[in-house]
């Protein structure tokens, strides 16, 4: 049988709205019509995938080894850092079991994709791609090296700040939420087209890590805390909806 | 009289962490295969059903197209659907026959089409006791895209359950629920294919959804 939930709806003036003219890529991309509101959410909204069966690997947390082999046995180049966050509700409660995924770009910022052509070099060691569940309080943990800020074809001068793709499922796909989590701190930021399609600064401030100097490792690696909120659970709701 | 020490509830509540583009290489995090990385044991992809699964196996194909008429090469689509009784098997088991949830991509090369490989769900009854069309949620992530899109592909083949099912028909145009119907074709091997184009903005723009 499977689990209900009813959710806080979602803000959508606090997301970026899908027409952002300053981010180009958003003009041709944004429907004009308006979103058609369910008022009556039924279990096929209500409900989503639960990935306490998906296999992970020993290393699909690890970026630093996950893209080792035989002919590639080095350490990627840069900053070795542990990303690790708190995956919890609207109302603070903690979710367990959830599918955390993350992709980025090498030290360099360039990523290893096909599509990738910028003349930072692409690092052998380093694939940058990762997987985790959070456990029983909601807590995933990744390590990692930091993603340099690259260059984008968005402005004639435009750069992404460093930042690392966060994909959370959340209980439902109602919950279904990907973002981007950039580093305290970081002079690119406020300047960076894809940040500013969010209208309030506040919404900009829960896409931002922390350093975090307790969970640091002396000579190793410095800790980054990025909490996820994701929309909060209103009532069990009935099994048949 | 104002009671110095309320707040609405909205106040109190934490907000959710802000949406943001899944960018040009979502595929490199998602979809391994097409970004050509080596896979993992257990990767998510488009085969929901196994030979031996019940129900009638259907492929499911599309492409995704912008404002300008031009193919969106670099998206990532997420599927969510219930299996032929109308049941959503959502613990994610790849030694499953079914699996309710899968994902696919659109490609840089060739006719950029998404595939999905499934059963045809069955209806869906809903707490009000109407009886929703069989249907296949589908969500719509790419570059460009701030927040994903979420829609329903339902099929061609289904017109008198179409015609009753209540979130059809809460979109208000009759034209504009064209944008959901799939149509039905053959195969190259005659097996049952349904095909359905997302057009993400202008003319036959998608009915896109929030709930």
């Amino acid at each position: 049988m499977t689990t209900q939930r009813r959710f806080v709806e979602r803000d959508r003036n606090w997301h970026p709205p899908a027409y952002a003219p300053g981010y180009k890529t958003s003009i041709p991309r944004s429907p004009s019509q308006a979103l058609v509101s369910l008022q009556n959410p039924s279990v096929s909204e209500l409900t989503g995938p639960d990935f306490r069966k998906l296999r992970m690997g020993a290393h699909d947390n690890d970026l630093l080894m996950n893209f080792r082999d035989a002919e590639q046995p080095g350490l990627p180049v840069g900053e070795r850092i542990i990303l690790f966050g708190r995956v919890v509700d609207q109302f603070g409660k903690p979710v367990p079991h959830t599918l955390v995924e993350m992709w980025q770009a090498n030290a360099g910022g360039r990523y290893r994709h096909k599509k990738d052509a910028y003349l930072a070099p692409l690092d052998p060691n380093f694939g940058g791609v990762g997987r985790c569940l959070t456990d029983e309080d909601g807590w995933y943990r990744f390590r990692t090296i930091k993603p340099g800020p690259y260059p984008w074809p968005n402005g004639i001068n435009s750069w992404r700040p460093a930042h690392i793709h966060v994909s959370v499922m959340g209980p439902s796909i109602s919950t279904r939420l990907i973002t981007q989590m950039y580093f305290e701190g970081d002079p690119l930021i406020p300047i960076c087209p894809i940040v500013q399609t969010l209208n309030d600064p506040e919404a900009v401030q829960t896409m931002i890590g922390r350093l975090d100097m307790a969970r640091s490792r002396p000579m190793d690696a410095l800790a980054w805390r990025f909490d996820l909120v994701v929309r909060g659970e209103l009532q069990t709701w009935f099994e048949n909806q | 009289m104002e009671q110095p020490n309320f707040k609405p509830t909205a106040e109190l509540m934490l907000r959710e962490t802000a949406s943001q583009t899944a960018g040009p290489y979502v595929h490199i995090g998602l979809a391994l295969d097409v970004a050509g990385l080596p896979e993992r044991d257990d990767e998510i992809w488009n085969r929901m059903a196994s030979d031996s699964a019940d129900g009638e196996r259907i492929t499911v194909v599309g492409r995704v197209i912008d404002g300008n008429g031009d193919l969106v090469r670099d998206a990532l689509l997420e599927a969510w659907q219930a299996d032929g009784n109308g049941d959503y098997q959502p613990v994610y088991d790849s030694q499953a026959n079914f699996n309710s949830f899968g994902r696919t991509a659109t490609t840089a090369e060739g006719n950029s089409e998404w595939t999905l490989h499934t059963i045809k769900p069955g209806a869906i009854s809903r707490a009000d006791g109407k009886i929703m069309a069989p249907h296949i949620n589908l969500a719509v992530f790419a570059r460009g895209v701030n927040i994903q899109l979420q829609t329903r592909l339902y099929f061609e083949d289904e017109s008198e359950a179409n015609a009753q099912c209540p979130v059809l028909n809460a979109v208000e145009s009759p034209m504009r629920r064209q944008t959901l119907i799939a149509c039905r074709e053959s195969d190259e091997s005659g097996g049952t294919r349904y095909r359905l184009d997302i057009v993400l903005q202008g003319e036959g723009e998608t009915v896109f959804f929030d709930y």
